[in-house]
């Protein structure tokens, strides 16, 4: 049974991957990439890893791949003219790739391909929630907080470069706007006839 | 001032009061009318659908002078016409396409006898495009339906004009 | 479930769960059919209408005649659409609006799939709904559909940040990402839900600025008044719906409001303690009756609580005013997002410090 679909969604994320480079259309490679995340969010389920597959949707599919929709949908690019005389760096895509592949085969090969013991570095913890969180929080800490403090200098430097405060222009003060009650904006008077206030 | 403000925010006071209101509002007397079955009264001036009248005798009033076909800003109306073999002069044809009108009433302040005019009569709704091309024949039997609500509100409009 | 498997063998355990999704399938749809009457009802009631009333007495079988009407009518395909794209824009939506209920616990034991990781399920899901819109959107190749899914989804991609947020200060004073351990964890009566959190008296305060908080992103993330940006009538006329029509329009509705109820159901799961009612009943009262009516008092409350959420929702839509878009953005990412991080510190230091959890 889990054989079965783990056939299937490999063969899904194989043919979704190719789509991803065949497709004509920029925004469905973008949809093409994101069906193959999803099935390896899938993947990652059927080899008992859920938490990670949830992150993998959540972040990827849920976030970064919007993103990348969003992007690619609102360019306008001319990407027949862009592929023009892309012919040329073939062999150095050929290149990337057969090291690519050798790689891999031998990763896989150095290691006996369908035990789980990788997958299962904890077998004393509940869920692999729990087990990532003690290895992620021990072993790793240093690593992990380099990563977040790496993520926290990216997002002020983004911040540095596009805040920029114009004294000339009108701005909305929302605060003081909001803090306008009737009774400080209206009176009611009451006005004789042909006296005017 | 500041302080309260943003305690306000921060308990959403405005929010509230305001789902207060609504639900206050949910137990107050309805303003709906049930359409199909109950109705607003309407004007005597209510520009409906057309009727082409006749006089008390049967003769039509249409004299085909070709008025209200003129005036139509959106040229809905088309008129044809020849001496009938009494010698009057009446139409052979007079269509309005009432897809094409707007109901801004000009051919009935053009008509130099009553003869066009727009009666109290909305619901004229049909399921084809081609029910709404009306033919002399339509306009003549909407008057006959029409005639009384018709002449009564003409008599109600008449000391304004 | 487990169990029941190996017993009876596999093709009637498979034969089990299929019953069991469509039987939760068609309760889902016929309440989401009362659900949405209810939704009108209220809107109209604020403005002192009537609201539909012909259909069926009180106007109660409106829905099913929306459904037919919707059905019937003719699927519309603009020229220069994307035809597969533009179809399965809904579909999807739909599914995935679908496939998020299957990890919702209605009752003790009564959920398709009891995950373990439920919570993270409901929220990878939910952020997944933002493809429908974005696809339908593009693939209608017009303007106003196009304006209305960039708007989406950034909207949608902001506030889920504050909704994760919200949701790991739940997880944290639970102790676990199992949506029924989480509904347990607040049984004992009203005082223990995580609104109130009553037991653990600091957190007051706290959780009950989580629950608004979670209610405002729940409006933003599901489009719905008073940040019902992507759809403004008056400025994109309906947004990214505006070239479907018929059927696929019908799927995007349903999708929609599932959403909806699905956030309505979460936010009962997270915070007011799920199926469990305000007061707890003696074991002894609930053990003199069988298990099953037992559940359906359960489902019950549950439902009630739904219910209560939703016409909340309705509420919010008839009296309060759509955002503009940059004071959408400045409450997500300025106020939300800042306030929910120092929450989860808050949570998680009192969670260490007093020691909640084993």
């Amino acid at each position: 049974m889990e054989l079965i679909a783990f056939y299937i969604f490999s063969v899904i994320v194989t043919v979704s991957a190719v789509a991803v480079i065949v497709a004509r259309n920029p925004v469905h490679s973008v949809l093409w990439l994101i069906l193959s995340f999803f099935t390896a969010a899938g993947m990652l389920v059927l080899i008992g890893a859920e938490f990670l597959a949830m992150l993998l949707v959540v972040v990827y599919v849920g976030a970064v791949a919007v993103l990348f929709l969003f992007v690619v949908m609102m360019l306008d690019v001319d990407f027949v003219e862009l592929k023009q005389g892309s012919l040329k760096y073939w062999p150095f895509a050929v290149l990337v790739g057969i090291a690519f592949i050798a790689e891999i085969t031998l990763a896989g090969l150095s290691r006996e391909m369908g035990q789980n013991e990788l997958f299962n570095p904890m077998p004393g913890a509940a869920t692999n929630a729990e087990a990532i969180g003690a290895v992620l929080y021990t072993q790793y800490f240093l690593l992990f907080q380099l990563a977040g403090i790496i993520l926290l200098i990216a997002m002020i430097g983004a911040i540095v470069l596009t805040l920029r405060y114009r004294p000339d222009i009108q701005r909305q003060d929302i605060a003081g706007q909001t803090a306008r009650r009737r009774a400080d904006a209206t009176e009611a008077v009451s006005v004789e006839p042909n006296k005017g206030i | 001032m500041n302080v309260i403000q943003t305690l306000r925010g921060i308990f959403l006071t405005d929010f509230l009061s305001a789902f207060v209101l609504g639900i206050k509002e949910m137990f107050r007397r309805k303003a709906t009318v049930n359409y199909p079955f109950e109705k607003n009264p309407i004007s005597p001036r209510f520009r409906g659908e057309h009727a082409l009248r006749r006089y008390p005798n049967g003769e039509e009033r249409c004299i085909a002078c070709k008025l209200c076909e003129a005036i139509c800003p959106a040229q809905a109306i088309t008129i044809e016409a020849e001496p009938r073999e009494d010698g009057s002069r009446r139409t052979t044809r007079y269509d309005i396409d009432m897809v094409k009108c707007i109901y801004c009433g000009f051919c009935q302040e053009a008509c130099p006898v009553d003869a066009i005019v727009e009666g109290p009569n909305f619901e004229f709704a049909t399921e084809t495009r081609e029910e709404l091309y009306y033919d002399k024949e339509r306009l003549l039997s909407n008057g006959d339906r029409w005639e009384r609500l018709i002449a009564k509100n003409l008599e109600q409009d008449a000391p304004y004009r | 479930m487990s169990g029941l498997i190996e017993n009876n063998g596999l093709l009637l355990g498979w034969l089990l769960v299929i019953g069991q999704i469509l039987l939760f399938t068609i309760v889902l749809l016929l309440s989401l059919a009362f659900l949405l009457l209810m939704d009108r009802k209220v809107w109209a009631g604020v403005m002192m209408r009537k609201g539909p009333n012909v259909v069926g007495p009180f106007g109660l079988f409106q829905s099913f005649a929306d459904f037919g009407k919707f059905l019937l009518k003719e699927i519309i395909i603009p020229a220069g659409a994307n035809k597969t794209v533009f179809l399965l824009a809904p579909i999807l939506s739909l599914t995935l609006a679908f496939g998020a209920w299957a990890a919702i616990p209605v009752a003790p034991g009564w959920v398709v799939a009891d995950l373990n990781v439920g919570i993270l399920y409901l929220f990878a899901v939910s952020s997944l709904g933002v493809y429908g819109i974005i696809m339908g959107g593009w693939a209608s190749n017009s303007k106003y559909p196009f304006l209305g899914s960039l708007r989406s989804a950034a909207q949608m991609v902001s506030y889920e940040v504050s909704i994760g947020l919200i949701i790991v200060t739940v997880i944290l004073l639970a102790g676990s990402m199992n949506l029924s351990d989480i509904v347990n964890n607040q049984q004992g009566g009203f005082w223990t839900w995580h609104l109130f959190s009553f037991n653990h008296v600091l957190m007051f305060p706290i959780m009950v600025v989580m629950f608004v908080m979670f209610y405002i992103s729940a409006l933003a993330e599901t489009n719905r008044p008073p940040f019902d940006l992507p759809e403004a009538e008056s400025e994109l006329v309906a947004g990214y719906q505006v070239e479907y029509s018929s059927t696929p329009y019908l799927l995007f509705m349903i999708g929609e409001y599932l959403n909806i109820v699905l956030m309505c159901a979460m936010m009962a799961i997270l915070f007011l303690g799920g199926w469990h009612g305000p007061v707890a009943l003696g074991s002894e009262f609930v053990g003199l009756f069988p298990a099953w009516i037992v559940n359906l008092g359960h489902l019950a409350w549950f439902m009630a609580k739904v219910v209560f959420i939703f016409f909340l929702f309705a509420l919010t839509k008839a009296v309060v005013p759509r955002y503009r878009y940059d004071q959408l953005m400045r409450l997500g990412w300025k106020i939300f997002l800042p306030t929910a991080l120092v929450c989860v510190v808050l949570v998680g230091g009192y969670v260490v410090y007093a020691g909640v959890q084993s």
